[in-house]
């Protein structure tokens, strides 16, 4: 098998397709009070993420929208890892994953979003996986301008 | 279309030109496989010929041109208006002076847009467009309406992805000044009967922008049998290098067009109370060109036409056919762009499989395809889609390309687990 066949396999796990057939949280949420949108123009991907907060953490989220495997299964992974999370930590795991997929890969348990690591041998698909992210961030700051990742 | 008629057509028309050896970068691997390169609607792969001219010209004539009184500036002054002369009898110009220099497709319908259309457009005049155009000839023209009052329309276009040609006929009127509009779509394929819509634009008195950018490469043009009054074409698009291209103009269009760009060599004198300016074609050509990549250009025109567009042209639509039998074969895969007639770029979606999906695994077997909106977006919206996988089909494709796209295809359907057996 080819480094390359390994990469791809790391980058397409199971957990990924499951996620991308049957995105987690997937549905609109009316009494959201936090939403944002963000979209990516190259690759047409766009969504929009909503939470409700109480107490400072994050005691709902959800998220609609359309893309490739790595962005739906991204965001349907970071609504399961963000509940129930106080904002200040997200906040960090925003930090924490986006340095996971860029950079030095912090030395910290990300449960499953471990599954997205494989996405650091395909720059070109980074922003497929931070988009939902972006997003959140957005959503959390109360930014009403799309998030992009390019 | 089905598969056994198409099989016996292609019998007839050769699937392989036996030209790949001439190109150095087809050789190497990609991730550990044989490069497939089928992304040849974003950039064209180079002969050895073209490497080797630019190269010798580097070694051997370098100089600036129309400056020095030297042998060396001369000679290289002399490469580069050949090289003129070349791009005149591949498009067939009537004379070289109507073929201006430019970085590619791009920088020369901004030079329309702001030379000839800042001149001649008011408030009220009206662009027309097509749906299925690149970006390069849209936002150039949005710009111009944005100064100049000018109002940008475009002509729709059917589900298979052809100009609607009553459509067309009847947004033409005494207010359109110019009809913009694309050879080949680069998304589609689409080819545009574009010798009846140019006679039916210059009818209302519309000048006439032809983008050659996706045509130049896979037939023969001939501006003259068009009769458009601006072509405007990318030498990388055409196995040359990148950041060379032409605009071709009627003469006299040209001499009645304010510069563009200020500079040097565009100047016939200069004082601070007043300059005046060079003749066409020199008039648009500010500063020093890329005048290697004239060399370049003019190698790779020489090269393809040492090939025949004609013999260029039916192994591309032979393998085109092929292409397209091979394709509808795969369940779950559907064409977009399926005009009557099309030139060798199939687009498509797959089932489950997000096109950008599908670019990571095809690229992970070697096979270079582009995957997006092939800034196309408004084209993509009227397909109600995010964007396509597009193979793009060049010289040195056989079917042996196609086989390997089609199996990467049907190995991402797998991993996805969309497989269907018909
Ligand atoms: C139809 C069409 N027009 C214009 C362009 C722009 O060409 P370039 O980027 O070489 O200026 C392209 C290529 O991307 C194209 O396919």
């Amino acid at each position: 098998m080819s480094t390359m066949d390994g990469n791809l396999r790391e980058l397409y796990q199971e957990v990924i397709f499951d996620h991308n057939r049957q995105p987690r949280n997937f549905h609109e949420m009316p009494e959201a009070d936090h939403q944002a949108d963000g979209h990516n123009p190259l690759c047409g991907d766009q969504l929009t993420v909503f939470l409700r907060i109480e107490d400072g953490r994050i005691a709902d989220a959800s998220f609609v929208g359309h893309g490739c495997a790595i962005s739906t299964a991204s965001a349907s992974l970071m609504t399961e890892a963000i509940k129930g999370k106080p904002v200040d930590e997200v906040e960090a795991l925003f930090r924490d994953f986006h340095a996971m997929l860029t950079d030095t890969p912090p030395d910290r348990d990300f449960g499953k979003l471990a599954v997205l690591g494989g996405v650091r041998e395909f720059p070109a698909r980074v922003k497929c996986a931070t988009l939902a992210w972006h997003t959140l961030h957005n959503a959390l700051i109360g930014e009403h301008d799309p998030a992009r990742t390019e | 279309m089905n598969a056994q008629s198409s099989a016996a057509r292609a019998a007839l028309a050769p699937l392989r030109l036996e030209v790949a050896g001439d190109f150095p970068i087809l050789s190497r691997t990609v991730h550990g496989r044989r490069l497939v390169y089928l992304d040849n609607g974003a950039t064209t792969q180079k002969p050895e010929t073209v490497i080797e001219a630019e190269r010798t010209f580097y070694r051997e004539s370098n100089a600036n041109i129309h400056r020095g009184v030297h042998w060396l500036s001369q000679h290289a002054t002399d490469l580069y208006e050949a090289g003129r002369k070349t791009v005149q009898r591949f498009i067939n110009a009537a004379k070289a002076e109507e073929v201006v220099f430019t970085r590619g497709t791009t920088e020369a319908i901004n030079l329309v847009a702001q030379s000839w259309g800042r001149a001649q457009l008011k408030a009220g005049d009206e662009i027309l467009i097509t749906t299925m155009e690149h970006h390069s000839n849209i936002v150039p023209w949005q710009l111009l309406c944005e100064q100049t009052g000018a109002v940008l329309k475009v002509a729709p276009i059917n589900d298979a992805g052809e100009l609607e040609l009553d459509a067309f006929a009847a947004l033409l009127g005494e207010r359109t000044r110019l009809v913009a509009i694309t050879h080949v779509s680069n998304a589609l394929g689409t080819v545009n009967p574009l010798a009846g819509l140019i006679e039916q634009a210059h009818a209302v008195g519309a000048t006439v922008l032809v983008d050659g950018a996706q045509a130049v490469a896979h037939q023969a043009v001939d501006v003259q049998a068009l009769g458009c009054d601006f072509y405007a074409f990318s030498g990388h698009k055409l196995y040359g290098p990148t950041g060379i291209g032409a605009l071709y103009g009627r003469h006299a269009l040209l001499a009645a067009m304010p510069p563009w760009q200020g500079g040097g060599d565009m100047i016939r004198t200069v004082s601070f109370e007043r300059s005046t300016y060079a003749d066409v074609p020199q008039r648009f050509e500010a500063g020093t060109p890329n005048i290697a990549g004239v060399v370049g250009l003019a190698a790779a025109i020489d090269y393809v036409s040492g090939i025949g567009m004609a013999s260029i042209a039916v192994h591309e639509h032979a393998l085109l056919e092929h292409a397209t039998a091979t394709l509808n074969g795969i369940p779950g895969l559907r064409l977009i762009g399926t005009a009557a007639n099309k030139a060798g770029i199939l687009s498509f979606m797959v089932d489950g499989i997000h096109p950008h999906d599908l670019g990571t695994i095809l690229d992970a077997e070697g096979v270079a395809i582009r995957a997006g909106h092939h800034c196309a977006m408004p084209l993509m919206t009227r397909f109600g889609i995010p964007g396509t996988a597009r193979a793009s089909l060049g010289v040195y494709n056989d079917e042996a390309d196609i086989a390997a796209l089609a199996e990467a295809i049907e190995k991402a359907q797998h991993m996805f687990g969309t497989r269907q057996t018909r």
